[in-house]
This record gives C-alpha cells, sequence and structure tokens, in this order.
C-alpha cells in the first residue's frame, strides 16, 4: 500500500494553517487593547484584556441612537437563526408531506412552484424584494426579517426526500389501524423524522445566523441589528478614526463565527458521513 | 459501473445553503421518480399543508421576481411620481455603460480566479489527507472548521490581515517592496478579496473532494497499483476521471458562490466606498438599486443576472443527463 511521505504532513499543515491562522489570530488579538494592536499589529499571544473587551463588546451602548448592546445584536441573530429554522421545518414538512403523501391533481404543479425557487438566489431579486417588505409595512420587524427568507425550497426536498424514504408499509399499517392523514403525520411521522428535524434544525439555524444582505436592508431601526449587520456598522464608523477599536471589531467577528465553527467541529463526522452515504 | 453511483450528484441552487446537510438533498434534482404506491386522497387537506409554503413563496419569490422583470422596462420617476415605459433602454443603457462592462470583466476573472483556486487546493487538500493514517482526523477537523463562517465575518478578518496599519500580511510584503494599500488600490483591493474569497470556500471543496476520494474502491485502487508504479500518473488517469462528476458538481457550485455568495466579502472590504474598488455584478445591482435609486437600472441588472443563472442551470442538468446516460 501506499507508504505517507513527509511531504504529504506539510502539504496538510500548510493548509490547516491557512485555515485556520486567520481565525486564531482574531480571537488572540481580540484579547488585547486597541492601542496595543494599534502598536504591535496582530497577536498570537493571549492578552490581558479579554475580559474587559467582551464585557464592553457585550454590554456597552453604542451605534448612532446609543441603544444597540452587543448582547441585543447577538439575541436578534439568536432570533433569526431559531425563528428561521422553526419557521423552515413547519412550512416545508408540511408542504412536502402534502406532495408524497396525497394524490391530488396540482401535485406535479406544486412541486415544480416550488422546485423553481432554487434557480433564483435572493441577490437577484434584491431591490423589489425590498419594495414589497416597505408595501408590507414588514421593515423593522422581526417577521420582515425571518419569513421572506423561508421563499425557498431547501427544506422541502430535504424532507420530501426523508419521507420517500419511509417504506411504505408504515401507511399501510396505519391506515389499517384507522389512522388519518393528521395522526399518521403527528404520531408517527413527525416522530421517526426526529434526526432529520435535528440535522435540518442546525443547518438552518446557520443559514439563518449567517445572514447578511438581507437583514442589511430590512433594518434600518438599530434594535433589530444582527451580529453580521453590526459588522457592517462597526467598519463604518472604523473609517476616520484615529485608533480604530481593532479589539471590539475582532470581538464581534469571533462572537459571530462561535456559533458556526462550534457546530461545524462538533458535528462534523455526522455530516460528513451525511455526504458520504447520502446517495446509498 | 456501479460505483459511479455512489459519487456525489450535482444538486442545483440546493446546494448554496452554505452547510452539509445539503448532500441528503442532491439527488432531488432529478425530479421524476417512482410515488408512494399507497397514498391519501382528500379534496382539501393537501391544499391545507402547502398553503404555508405556496404563500411564501408567491408573496416573496414569485411578485418580487416578475417586478424585477417589469420594472427592468420601466423607468422610474427620481420623486416617485409613476414611472414611463421605456423599452430595452434600460439594458441598452446598463450594456452599453463602460463602467459595468468593466465591473463584468472583473466579475469574469474574479469568478475564474477563486473558483480555480479553491478547486485545486481542495482537491489538493483532500488528496493528501485521503493518504495519511496518523493525525487524519485532526487535520480534517482543521481544515473544515471554518466552512461555516459567514462571508462578512470573514470579509472582516481578511480586512484586518491586509489592514495597512497592522496587517501581518501587509507588513510581510512590505520587505519586498510591495506596499499594499487595500482599499486605495484597486489590485491590492482585487487580490485581497481573492485571497479572503478563495479560502473561506477551500473547506467546501476539501469536503466533496475527500468524500469523493473516499468512495473509490479499494480493488481500483490496487488494480491502479498493480498497473502504474507512477503516483502521479494514476492520480491523472485513474484517480481524477472517476472524480470528475464531484469536479464538475463543484464547478457550477463554486461559480455561483463567486458570482453572489461573496457579496458580503466585497460589501464589507470595499467599505462604503466603492468608487475606485473593485466590486462584483451582484454588488452592482445592490449598490445602484439601494443606493442610486436608480430601480430600472438595477432591475435590469437583476434580469441579466437571472438570465446567467439560468444559463448555469441549464448546464448542471445537462450535466446530470449525460451522468444518467452513463449509467
Amino acid at each position: 500500500m501506499y507508504r505517507t511521505k513527509f511531504s504529504d504532513h506539510l502539504v496538510l499543515i500548510l493548509g490547516s494553517l491557512f485555515l485556520c491562522m486567520p481565525v486564531v489570530v482574531a480571537f488572540m488579538t481580540s484579547t488585547h487593547t486597541a492601542a496595543d494592536i494599534h502598536m504591535n499589529g496582530l497577536s498570537l499571544a493571549w492578552g490581558d484584556n479579554f475580559i474587559a473587551t467582551y464585557e464592553k463588546v457585550l454590554t456597552q451602548k453604542g451605534g448612532f441612537t446609543g441603544d444597540i448592546t452587543g448582547a441585543r445584536m447577538v439575541m436578534n441573530s439568536l432570533i433569526l437563526g431559531v425563528g428561521f429554522a422553526i419557521g423552515k421545518i413547519l412550512l416545508s414538512m408540511m408542504a412536502a408531506y402534502a406532495i408524497v403523501y396525497f394524490r391530488f391533481p396540482m401535485a406535479t404543479l406544486s412541486f415544480w412552484v416550488i422546485f423553481t425557487t432554487l434557480l433564483l438566489p435572493l441577490e437577484v431579486r434584491i431591490m423589489p424584494s425590498y419594495q414589497v417588505m416597505s408595501d408590507l409595512g414588514l421593515l423593522n420587524t422581526y417577521s420582515g426579517l425571518i419569513v421572506p427568507l423561508l421563499a425557498s425550497a431547501t427544506g422541502t426536498f430535504y424532507f420530501r426526500q426523508f419521507f420517500k424514504s419511509v417504506p411504505e408499509e408504515l401507511l399501510e399499517a396505519a391506515r389499517i389501524d384507522g389512522a388519518g392523514p393528521f395522526k399518521f403525520f403527528i404520531d408517527i411521522l413527525v416522530p421517526i423524522s426526529r434526526t432529520m428535524i435535528a440535522a435540518i434544525f442546525i443547518i438552518m439555524f446557520v443559514y439563518g445566523w449567517n445572514q447578511y444582505l438581507w437583514p442589511m436592508m430590512m433594518t434600518t431601526d438599530e434594535s433589530f441589528f444582527t451580529l453580521m449587520r453590526g459588522i457592517k456598522s462597526i467598519l463604518q464608523v472604523w473609517v476616520g478614526s484615529n485608533i480604530p477599536d481593532y479589539n471590539e471589531a475582532f470581538a464581534l467577528a469571533v462572537l459571530a463565527m462561535l456559533p458556526p465553527v462550534a457546530i461545524v467541529v462538533i458535528f462534523q463526522s455526522w455530516f460528513i458521513k451525511g455526504l458520504t452515504e447520502s446517495d446509498k | 459501473m456501479a460505483y459511479t453511483t455512489s459519487q456525489p450528484q450535482p444538486g442545483g441552487f440546493l446546494s448554496r445553503l452554505g452547510f452539509g446537510g445539503k448532500a441528503r438533498s442532491r439527488k432531488t434534482a432529478v425530479a421524476a421518480e417512482e410515488m408512494k404506491r399507497v397514498q391519501f386522497t382528500s379534496p382539501v387537506l393537501p391544499y391545507l399543508f402547502l398553503f404555508p409554503q405556496l404563500a411564501v413563496i408567491f408573496i416573496f419569490f414569485y411578485w418580487p421576481s416578475v417586478q424585477a422583470v417589469s420594472s427592468s422596462f420601466y423607468l422610474e420617476d427620481p420623486f416617485g411620481f409613476g414611472s414611463t415605459f421605456v423599452g430595452l433602454s434600460n439594458y441598452t443603457d446598463v450594456i452599453f455603460s463602460s463602467e459595468y462592462q468593466s465591473i463584468a470583466l472583473f466579475t469574469a476573472v474574479f469568478t475564474v480566479l477563486v473558483t480555480f483556486l479553491s478547486l485545486s487546493l481542495g482537491l489538493l487538500l483532500a488528496v493528501k489527507a485521503d493518504r495519511v493514517i496518523r493525525g487524519a482526523s485532526t487535520y480534517k477537523t482543521l481544515l473544515i472548521a471554518i466552512y461555516a463562517i459567514a462571508a462578512p465575518v470573514s470579509g472582516l478578518i481578511g480586512m484586518m490581515i491586509f489592514d495597512q496599519h497592522v496587517g501581518p500580511f501587509v507588513k510581510m510584503m512590505s520587505y519586498f517592496g510591495w506596499h499594499m494599500q487595500v482599499g486605495l488600490n484597486y489590485y491590492d483591493t482585487a487580490f485581497a478579496m481573492t485571497v479572503v474569497a478563495v479560502w473561506k470556500q477551500i473547506p467546501y471543496n476539501f469536503i466533496f473532494f475527500l468524500s469523493g476520494l473516499q468512495n473509490v474502491p479499494v480493488s481500483v485502487r490496487e488494480a491502479a497499483m498493480i498497473d502504474c508504479r507512477s503516483g502521479m500518473r494514476r492520480f491523472w488517469t485513474v484517480i481524477l476521471p472517476l472524480l470528475a462528476p464531484t469536479a464538475f458538481f463543484l464547478l457550477t457550485i463554486n461559480v455561483t458562490y463567486a458570482l453572489f455568495d461573496t457579496f458580503g466579502i466585497i460589501d464589507v472590504m470595499v467599505k462604503d466606498k466603492p468608487a475606485n474598488n473593485p466590486v462584483t455584478l451582484v454588488y452592482k445591482v445592490y449598490a445602484d438599486g439601494f443606493r442610486g435609486n436608480d430601480i430600472g437600472g438595477s432591475s435590469a441588472q437583476s434580469v441579466i443576472l437571472m438570465i446567467v443563472v439560468f444559463v448555469l442551470t441549464i448546464f448542471q442538468f445537462r450535466f446530470i443527463e449525460r451522468r444518467v446516460h452513463y449509467n
């Protein structure tokens, strides 16, 4: 068999460094003071300002109106992530249930109507989407942040695929026992989809947490700012200041990337397996 | 060739999700599959279950999309008093403007560079990670850890690394006589953007290439080993062709990534000063429509991008066809 060479490890070590160093540097630098960073540059060593910086970022009121704290932004990001994930699961499970388990004339048409949404990313219909939202009076609301993002088919497809793999005998048996559509859905299908629901929840949470363009357009009221939106505004303050708050910007970045990185690292075996076994 | 079925299949824009579970959906793009034999029949219930999803899709997807197309033929009054039908003039204005052309050119170059670099680096790392035994899981964790970091966050980190005062990369380069001015110098900014965009996309390609490699059966590898002593040649003639479906799938995904998902990186790195900085077409749609209030022009650009997306999708579907044909 193949014998591992030193160069293989060298490439992997360099690759890992290239990918991970920026994140480590971001974290380490965030523990120094702004003046320290300004003088000595980014740092790889632990500073002594960790608690002060993060406390300031999380609790100090800032922004133009002076009533938005980092903690508030974390909460808004959580609301967006969790709300989006729950909404997505509810809508897409129901839609997939109708498409897979019912025989009705519009089934194929509905499928394609939903499927088409995969073709156009939000980025190419920004302006009209914004206008629709302002017509509906949904700017600066949580529903305005969350609901429009639900207009895509991803979740529906995951569940459709999963429902198709559920053995037919289950429905046959349930029907013999006299279960109707609601009972079958709630008492049988939802419980056996638990793992799938958990998986989709995590994926959708990160997707919602990471949203940038949509919150940026939808929210002008700072009390609705998410972390991603906060990054944008910290940069705007930055331009033109003498000693930029590097440490605070980095702390904000660390807060914003903590959940995605933690989830990927913790669930990595789960989703790599998902990748490799999905076609079997 | 039975084992080709275990290669990742092209999955359309499902995979624009930005996270791992997309794998499950990859074969859903093949729409014609057998129905369940046993089904419920009910005149109302299926519509009831479908209603919430369809309502959201119609209000927030179809309506805006139709509006994008229709307002691309109108010139909006800047003060909001109605609009006039101007036919294709929004399109001709856009296409013949030299600014748009140079942005289109940058977008094309950026897309090619990001796609090529992140694919090849992802493949290189996957090939190496597939070989090593000691430390394999540590490498894997390190190489995918940044997978789900949002684009604007990577843009922010990139800005610090390339910052003029504190950025370590800039300091390092100044020893070689390259005085980078990201945000001021067009090419320096373009360089920094490309590096950040590639950085963020490598883990994605790595995961798919690695799973593709691990699906190559041991028997095939051993047979290749007997036939051919040169590792390089074995890779080019046996392993790479087997990875071709994965690579094609990743190609479209990476192109859409570079075109659309890099918006956050670009928006953060140009710091609201797009004037002399490189931007992509999506950024221009946003800037013209949202900042410049040029609804008609922005919509025309949206429609042009929609056409690009459609072409990409057709490309992808044709590819699926070919694969089905092979099997």
